[in-house]
């Protein structure tokens, strides 16, 4: 009985010790940041491996989930002959949830674990430690630039998949099914509002971004430096980040959108 | 290692493409393009009932959209509501006499404020207040006028 406690109790210790170090971690990554104005290649070069090494996989998604939603909507919509608010529910749907949710869960899956993997490889490789032998700060020099990179790549990520997820759901509803291209843009403009909508959808990628990097950062700087450590960090980074994903996403949107 | 200006090169494809997929989620899939606020005039119209109708509605004349509803107060006085609409500048010739209808878009899409101009040789000019209105149909009462017509055909 009492080990059970006490193994109780060194799990809540552990959990929290997780925690204040991933705070920690976090604040240091923000001080961190504005020394990057001096070294902005660092940043190039990790939006180049989180970012534009991640289009591939986000433009396809991005066109078969259009194209689904196209297809799928589509069919309810056209019992109720309001086939022609197919371009708006399509465009709802997903500049305020599928665009920076799926992107989030994707960039979760294709950049957090590498970013995980890397630095804690680079930690059970003792690179970290020899940097910090050369009196060079591992947080400013390997860490902050890819928390930057991150950050900066998510919400175009997001912005990239709903543009070619509209697409893919015009691709269906007006090629496909012969839904009036003229209705298909024009309600999707008058219902579709920047600030409301697609703003909103930016800050919840924004938002989503720093989570899913963070997760990752943290997750691999706080890796056990041994081959299994790091698998193990790497599968926490993909779960804890899509669940803080889909969590933020119900808090978000309920700020947003359903308080009127 | 790939040649540094390689990744430079791809990364500012990366982030153009990212800007201008933003961009283009605001011109064609939102309604940022329709005219911007700064510009224009505002009128006010009072209405017996609006039911339905919502701040940025559509205001349209001859199913063209000019403006939108900015504004929806309520009168203590009348009981009447008082819409504004801010209406495009380009769309300044409207005559002083224009009456306003609250209209729906099909059975039951939204609500949108339609201009059917008049002949009046005056235009009407910011402040301004437009006097001939019709009010929203409302579907319940509608219907309610119509048993009650029926009932009353019947007893004869």
């Amino acid at each position: 009985m009492l080990d059970w406690l006490a193994q109780l109790g060194r799990h809540g210790l552990n959990f929290f010790e997780r925690l204040g170090r991933g705070h920690l971690l976090l604040l240091a990554l923000l001080r961190g940041v504005p020394g990057l104005v001096l070294r902005p290649l660092l940043v190039v070069q990790q939006v180049y491996a989180i970012g534009v090494l991640s289009l591939l996989i986000i433009v396809v998604s991005g066109v078969f989930v259009g194209m689904v939603l196209g297809l799928q909507l589509y069919n309810t919509l056209v019992d109720f002959g309001a086939e022609a608010s197919l371009g708006p529910v399509i465009a709802l749907t997903l500049v305020r949830e599928l665009g920076p949710v799926v992107t989030a869960l994707l960039f979760a899956g294709r950049a957090g674990s590498a970013l995980t993997a890397e630095i804690g490889l680079m930690k059970a490789t003792e690179q970290l430690s020899g940097m910090e032998m050369m009196a060079v700060d591992p947080v400013k020099r390997v860490l902050a630039p890819r928390f930057l990179g991150g950050f900066i790549a998510m919400p175009l990520l997001a912005a990239i998949f709903s543009l070619v997820g509209v697409y893919g759901g015009y691709f269906v509803g007006v090629g496909l099914l012969g839904v009036d291209e003229g209705s298909y843009w024009s309600q999707m403009q008058s219902m579709v509002d920047f600030d409301d909508d697609v703003m909103n959808g930016v800050i919840k990628s924004l938002v989503f971004g720093v989570v899913v990097t963070w997760i990752a950062v943290f997750e691999g700087n706080d890796a056990v430096p041994t081959s299994e450590g790091v698998s193990r960090a790497t599968t926490r980074t993909v779960v804890h980040s899509s669940l803080a994903v889909l969590g933020l996403d119900f808090v978000l949107t309920a700020l947003m959108f359903g308080v009127d | 290692m790939m040649q540094v200006r390689t990744v430079e090169i791809w990364v500012g494809v990366f982030v153009a493409a990212g800007l201008a997929a933003l961009f283009m989620l605001a011109m064609q899939v939102s309604n940022l393009t329709v005219v911007g606020d700064d510009q224009g005039y505002t009128v006010k119209a009072r209405f017996e009932n609006i039911s339905g109708l919502k701040v940025r509605s559509p205001v349209t004349v001859a199913g063209v959209r000019v403006g939108r509803v900015t504004a929806i107060d309520f009168d203590p006085q009348t009981f009447q509501a008082v819409v504004s609409m801010r209406i495009g500048a380009a769309y300044n010739q409207l005559p002083l006499d224009t009456s306003a209808a609250v209209l729906t878009s099909g059975l039951v899409g939204e609500k949108y404020v339609g201009l059917e101009p008049g002949g009046d040789m005056e235009v009407l000019k910011d402040g301004g207040e437009i006097t001939l209105t019709q009010s929203t149909l409302v579907l319940e009462q509608m219907i309610g006028k119509f048993l009650f017509d029926k009932a009353e055909s019947g007893k004869e």
